[in-house]
């Protein structure tokens, strides 16, 4: 029997079976899309993890105060007063830490920015010009203030996104803050969140001028040092190095009793790196199940069809065909099924991905690996348990496989 | 040992089965069954030979050795002179497609297809062109042209077997072996059916008709009967 004869007379054999070609058909479909959607949202979910880490910096450290101890009583972390310009500008020095690239001393409080049309309230933030680099900030419009205006008590302010679009201000503008006149100089590039807080809502202003006018307190003591480190490499060293640095100037010989705390993004990125991988097996499982489940459904079918079909392969062997003809019909059916169901799910798949973004607000991303593995196992699982019973079928006496009931 | 009706020595040419002592046997040490047992026959071309016996008498396992579905244990079988006792499996599905046309009792059509299309089924395995046109051929020498396109279920039992009939013939077979052709069928189909096999034995074909009913076999020319594993002539009443 030629290959054209056989592949017409397979077609004729899923067609003289239709549901049975839909229900396999479906099973491959819904295997494939279900492991390329379930494994796009833990990508994506992945991806959006990564990025929010990214975005608060990896390089960055942070130096807090440390606790209290008044009258017995410990008051919280970061309750003491702690960090003062010395340190910021000990930091900053070359030589006692070569390995930080950027220091900026900070001070916050919350205040209502006022513009011609409305009024918002948000974080004001007090730092130097090395706050840009150590919150890996960049600008979207304007400039970002100096240290001669930060020298100078500059009465200007530059604003996050979000901050100036909900004020109506652009670069130019005039903003008043506790009821002092600012100038917006620049505009904050977004960065969309990091958990609960909004890097795109906020206003930096120059230290001095946040100590004079918005946060109070002496002009000598800061709230937080920003760190960076000069790569992420050099991150545990920058870390020491600050750490001795400020022991040394805090007059501090036992450890335990430090008056400030260090803290690193990256103690962060590598708790949600763990996270991402926990996540990302949890998705994997979930994919690799619903694949069984599909591969099962095709198999069932497959075994089910194949047993009812015994008296036909009876018949055809009783009519003149070969084990050969009889194992590449099943074949050829077999094949076209994984196929079409493949190529279905893989179409289901991709329109799911398209669509849940969109109806359910949740990302999804496609990857190449999901589509081929998913497609692979399901079309193999629809051929070996489409063409094996078949082959043993083949192998039966045609009068034994006539008899079968 | 009976050597039922032996064709007489030189007439080989139209001689198309030449079983020689012919054994089938089942199963080892007590449990070994003798399905059949040393069985010699001769079918000339153009005979209507009808095999009677009741069940169990191993007319059945003759059928299967006929019918190059299984081989025997022992003898030779020559079929239109070729030796089908030592043949493997893919040289007796190419005689079964060639030269055999099976009629069998349960019908055994695709109940996924068309009368045309489980006609045209045999031809599948062989060169063939035009298998539409032969198919409908087929059908028409059964009387069933007006049935082509209808499924299965949508015939009647005598209008499945004529089919069947139809099947068999398509191929233009050596022989045609129908092995309880009647069996499922009432008896004006059965009448129908018999008178189809008369007919093709009268325009040439050769016929064996595997049979328990003394009726049936009644419209043979011939009649042996099975009993017990061997073989005996009749003589037609």
């Amino acid at each position: 029997m030629n290959l054209l004869r056989t592949f017409d007379t397979g077609m004729r054999g899923l067609l003289g079976h239709r549901l049975r070609s839909i229900l396999t058909t479906l099973g491959i479909l819904f295997g494939v899309a279900a492991v390329i959607c379930t494994v796009g949202i833990g990508t994506a979910s992945a991806d959006s993890v990564n990025s929010r880490i990214a975005a608060l910096g990896t390089n960055l450290l942070t130096v807090s105060p440390g606790s209290t101890t008044s009258f017995g009583v410990r008051g919280g972390s970061g309750s003491a007063n702690t960090l003062t310009m010395e340190d910021v500008a000990g930091l900053a020095d070359k030589q006692d830490a070569p390995d930080v690239a950027a220091v900026a001393p900070v001070v916050s409080g919350t205040a209502t920015l006022v513009s011609t049309s409305t009024n918002w309230s948000t974080t004001v933030n007090g730092s130097s010009p090395g706050w840009l680099v150590t919150n890996a900030r960049s600008l979207a419009a304007g400039v970002f203030f100096t240290q001669q205006q930060v020298n100078q008590h500059a009465q200007v302010v530059v604003l996050g996104t979000t901050t100036a679009q909900d004020l109506g201000v652009t670069v130019g503008s005039q903003v008043t803050i506790s009821g002092a006149p600012f100038d917006v100089v620049g505009i904050l590039t977004a960065t969309g969140s990091t958990g609960f807080t909004n890097n795109d809502d906020l206003a930096v202003v120059p230290i001095t001028t946040a100590q004079d006018q918005i946060t109070g307190g002496s002009p000598d003591s800061v709230q937080r040092i920003l760190l960076s480190a000069t790569s992420s490499a050099t991150i545990g060293s920058a870390y020491l190095e600050a750490d001795q640095l400020l022991l040394q100037t805090h007059h501090i010989t036992n450890t335990a009793t430090a008056d400030f705390n260090i803290t690193s993004a990256s103690t962060l990125a590598s708790t949600a790196a763990s996270v991402t991988t926990t996540l990302t097996i949890l998705l994997a499982s979930v994919a690799a199940i619903s694949l069984l489940v599909g591969g099962i459904g095709v198999m069932n079918i497959m075994l089910v069809s194949v047993t009812e079909r015994t008296q036909e392969i009876g018949l055809r062997k009783a009519l003149g065909a070969t084990p050969r003809d009889l194992l590449r019909q099943f074949l050829i059916e077999a094949a076209t099924l994984s196929f079409i169901g493949g190529v279905l799910g893989v179409g289901a798949g991709l329109l799911a991905g398209f669509l849940v973004p969109r109806l359910a607000g949740i990302a999804v991303t496609i990857t190449a690996t999901p589509v081929i593995i998913s497609v692979c196992v399901a079309a193999g699982v629809g051929l070996i348990f489409g063409v094996y019973p078949a082959a043993r079928a083949a192998r039966l006496a045609p009068i034994a496989a006539l008899r079968a009931e | 040992m009976v050597a039922a009706g032996f064709a007489p020595e030189g007439d080989v040419t139209a001689e198309i089965i030449r079983l020689a002592d012919v054994s089938k046997i089942y199963g080892s040490g007590d449990a070994t069954v003798h399905a059949v047992d040393h069985v010699s026959l001769s079918v000339k071309e153009g005979d209507f030979l009808a095999v009677m016996g009741p069940s169990g008498s191993g007319k059945s396992t003759l059928m299967h050795i006929l019918g190059c579905l299984d081989i025997p244990t022992s003898g030779e079988y020559l079929f239109a002179g070729e030796d089908v006792s030592r043949m493997d499996e893919r040289e007796l599905a190419s005689i079964r497609n060639r030269r055999i046309g099976f009629v069998f009792q349960q019908f055994h059509l695709l109940s996924s297809m068309s009368a045309w299309r489980n006609v045209e089924l045999p031809l599948l395995y062989r060169a063939a062109k035009d298998r539409r046109q032969m198919a409908m051929n087929a059908l028409a020498q059964v009387g069933l042209t007006d049935r082509i396109t209808h499924r299965p279920n949508e015939l009647s039992g005598g209008q499945q077997q004529r089919v069947a009939i139809a099947r068999a013939l398509v191929t233009d077979p050596t022989m045609i072996l129908a092995d309880e052709p009647t069996g499922n069928l009432d008896s004006k189909a059965s009448r129908e059916v018999l008178d189809i096999l008369t007919g093709l034995n009268k325009s040439g074909h050769t016929i064996v008709l595997i049979t328990h009913d003394p009726n049936v076999a009644g419209v043979a020319e011939r009649v042996v009967e099975m009993a017990d594993g061997r073989l005996r002539d009749r003589v037609a009443a």
